[in-house]
């Protein structure tokens, strides 16, 4: 068990820290899923944190020079490398404070990617990271494709998606390939925690983020983060899919603290995936066998991680 | 008091960088540029300087890494060569603008295809427009006070710029060379630690790299060239306590034998030692032959070059570089501007050679005089000849 945890007091709905460290005002769109799920971890995380954002929405919204949304120290160097830039910081305060140069008071080290930045041209540098085992943490923020650039797909795009380099046409009915796992590479780095969160559990989210921070080594958080841009939903109902996507089993909620898979919420009357996909113009395509091997492989897929939390 | 040793080049300049107390080297192995991470390796297991070495996964990595140390507040070192530097070369064009004092030894490597693991200068001159300051060392000497130097430069708050210290694959980086070492005390004398005027701090929080959008992006850039340029005034007063404080005196350009020549070679890193030679052998056949040496390559000491360049009537410019499709070599288009309807400016012949580890010898020098004698009397084709290359 890892010793930070018993003494993490949980966020409850009364005790949520008031300041916004992520402040109003930036530039993001209307509903946006990600953006939310940022600000509710920056608010996990508090003011003693550095944080290292990839090239995307998040970065782009938040500092149009002469402004900025940050109220901590941030940095942004290029699209896929802030695990790299976070190991650069990490060990430089580590020397500098063996040197007497810095506090000694420990400063939580954060690197934020989105889906693109992640799953596909940082991969290897997060592996990289996390295999030198520096105390940081990786924050997903999991939109399903490219939005910055205008909604091309990522290796994140779930199956029979519509982006713009996946159209669905007489020969093609979206993305063909399943979402990648992202965790589990994580997971098979041997690090001491991984976690899955949703905006709409925002409660769930935040002790997630404040657990991987408290934890000594390098954490990964994976967060489903709607588009409401790109996934062509109504702006007011990204919560609404926030949650779907967990009672529907298609995003499943969970932690693997040291290798042990804990589930967070346990859906035992999980609602259909077409109650997900309806709603949302990049699945309105998608026919009944389309849907039926969706619903197909989401149960077996979260089977598998049931088998996996009873088995660890 | 300073030690003259017998030493691997490589491992002179890792004592450089052990001696400036670095605190943290992300590194990627690349041949040739590995010993000098080797050796930095060794020396912090060994607990001789407290520092942390990042082992990465790759160059882009490396530098990734070097930025965020660098923005921490950290004197931050790396080393790479060819392949490897261009793998970074995408991070390379951020340290600059975005102020961060990084310390790179680039030991030159020719790029692939074919692959080869031997000295040109196509590497450095593939990324000459990265923003950093470079200089080039000749000698293991030069590539040890040349280290120092470029930590004392880039961090001095008047700067704040990366730095890169080039030496020749092979030819330089491993051979054995007699290096004078300075002590600790010494190095302490000429290096203050590395006091940041901005650093990622939570107690002082400022966000580094913002979107840079169409109203402020070109002050920007402005700004990062202005930086580089007005670093000229540190990089000499940089050269000028080291030769007061231990007896070495760097220039920006040097010249050999250059004040009454009439063909000058010019020359950059390792090959001007051979340069040298040569010019020994033309003068004893009574040619008014002489050499200038670039040593700092950016920013570009145009007076210092002009002045350097004298009377010459020719220059014979020696790139290690072969830009395909291009007008000339790097070098000979910087000459070739520098000089541009400049009254009494000199002919200008530009010659390539010793690509991928071809040696460079002294008849080639001899021929690449007399070639540019004979050209300046009936001007030939092309800017610049590819010397050395088999007919079979």
């Amino acid at each position: 068990m890892i010793p930070e945890f018993e003494k993490f007091k949980r966020f409850k709905a009364k005790n949520l820290p008031k300041e916004e460290l992520l402040a109003p005002g930036h530039r993001a769109c209307q509903g946006c899923g990600e953006v939310l799920a940022l600000r509710m971890a920056m608010k996990a995380l508090g003011k003693n944190v550095i944080v290292c954002m990839a090239t995307g929405c998040m970065e782009i919204i938040t500092t149009p020079y002469p402004q900025t949304a940050w109220k901590v120290p941030w940095i942004h160097i290029a699209f896929e490398n802030p695990a790299s830039v976070a190991s650069g910081i990490e060990s430089a305060l580590k020397v500098l404070r063996r040197k007497g140069k810095v506090s000694k008071k420990h400063v939580d080290i954060v690197a934020v990617g989105g889906d693109g930045a992640t799953s596909d041209i940082g991969l290897g540098w997060i592996s990289g990271a996390l295999e030198r085992g520096h105390d940081f943490t990786y924050i997903c923020l999991d939109n399903e494709a490219y939005m910055n650039t205008g909604v091309q797909r990522s290796s994140c795009t779930p199956y029979g998606a519509m982006t713009t380099t996946t159209p669905p046409g007489k020969k093609s009915f979206g993305q063909v390939t399943w979402k990648k796992n992202v965790p589990g590479i994580a997971v098979a780095h041997n690090i001491p925690y991984v976690a899955t969160a949703s905006p709409a559990y925002f409660l769930d989210l935040m002790n997630k983020v404040k657990k991987a921070a408290l934890v000594k080594g390098p954490a990964y958080i994976h967060i489903y983060s709607p588009c409401p841009t790109g996934w062509g939903s109504a702006p007011e109902r990204s919560i609404e899919f926030a949650k779907l996507v967990v009672e529907t089993k298609v995003f499943p909620l969970y932690e693997v603290i040291e290798g042990r898979y804990i589930m967070s919420r346990k859906i035992t009357k999980p609602k259909p995936v077409q109650e997900y996909l309806k709603g949302q113009r990049r699945f309105r395509h998608l026919d009944k066998e389309h849907i039926a091997y969706i619903q197909q492989r989401v149960n077996a897929d979260y089977e598998k991680l049931v088998r996996l939390s009873e088995m660890t | 008091m300073a030690k003259r040793v017998g030493i691997e080049v490589s491992i002179a300049l890792a004592e450089a960088v052990k001696l400036a107390n670095v605190d943290v080297i992300p590194a990627y192995p690349i041949t040739p540029q590995t010993h000098i991470v080797e050796h930095l390796s060794e020396v912090i297991a060994n607990g001789e300087v407290d520092a942390e070495f990042v082992p990465v996964e790759s160059e882009h990595a490396a530098m990734s890494c070097c930025c965020g140390s660098s923005a921490a507040g950290a004197r931050t070192f790396t080393s790479s060569s060819s392949q490897g530097l261009l793998l970074m070369s995408e991070i390379l064009f951020i340290p600059g603008p975005m102020r961060f004092p990084i310390v790179m030894a680039v030991v030159n490597r020719a790029l692939s295809a074919p692959i080869s693991i031997w000295n040109d200068h196509q590497d450095i001159m593939s990324q000459r427009d990265i923003g950093w300051i470079q200089t080039f060392a000749d000698t293991g000497q030069e590539a040890f006070d040349l280290t120092l130097h470029a930590f004392r430069v880039a961090e001095d708050r008047r700067v704040s710029l990366p730095m890169i210290v080039n030496i020749d694959g092979f030819t330089l980086s491993h051979v054995v060379e007699a290096v004078e070492l300075l002590s600790q005390e010494e190095v302490d004398q000429y290096l203050p630690p590395f006091k940041p005027r901005y650093r990622l701090d939570p107690r002082k929080p400022i966000t580094m790299g913002p979107v840079g959008i169409p109203e402020v992006y070109s002050e920007a850039k402005v700004a990062h060239n202005e930086a580089l340029k007005a670093s000229r005034r540190v990089i000499l007063q940089g050269w000028k306590e080291f030769a007061d404080l231990f007896g070495r005196q760097y220039n920006p350009i040097e010249t050999y034998r250059s004040e009454d020549a009439e063909v000058l070679l010019v020359t950059m890193g390792s090959i001007s030692e051979t340069a040298m030679t040569a010019i020994d052998t033309m003068r004893d056949k009574g040619q008014k032959a002489g050499l200038v040496k670039i040593r700092l390559w950016r920013p570009f000491p145009g007076p210092e070059f002009r002045k350097a360049a004298g009377k010459a009537k020719i220059l014979a410019v020696v790139d290690r570089c072969l830009p395909p499709g291009a007008i000339c070599g790097p070098v000979g288009a910087e000459l070739r501007s520098l000089f541009y309807k400049v009254p009494g400016s000199p002919k200008i012949f530009n010659f390539i050679a010793g690509l991928g580890g071809r040696d460079v010898t002294v008849e080639r020098f001899e021929e690449m005089v007399d070639k540019a004698t004979a050209f300046a009397k009936k001007r030939p084709k092309e800017l610049y000849e590819v010397i050395g290359v088999r007919e079979k």
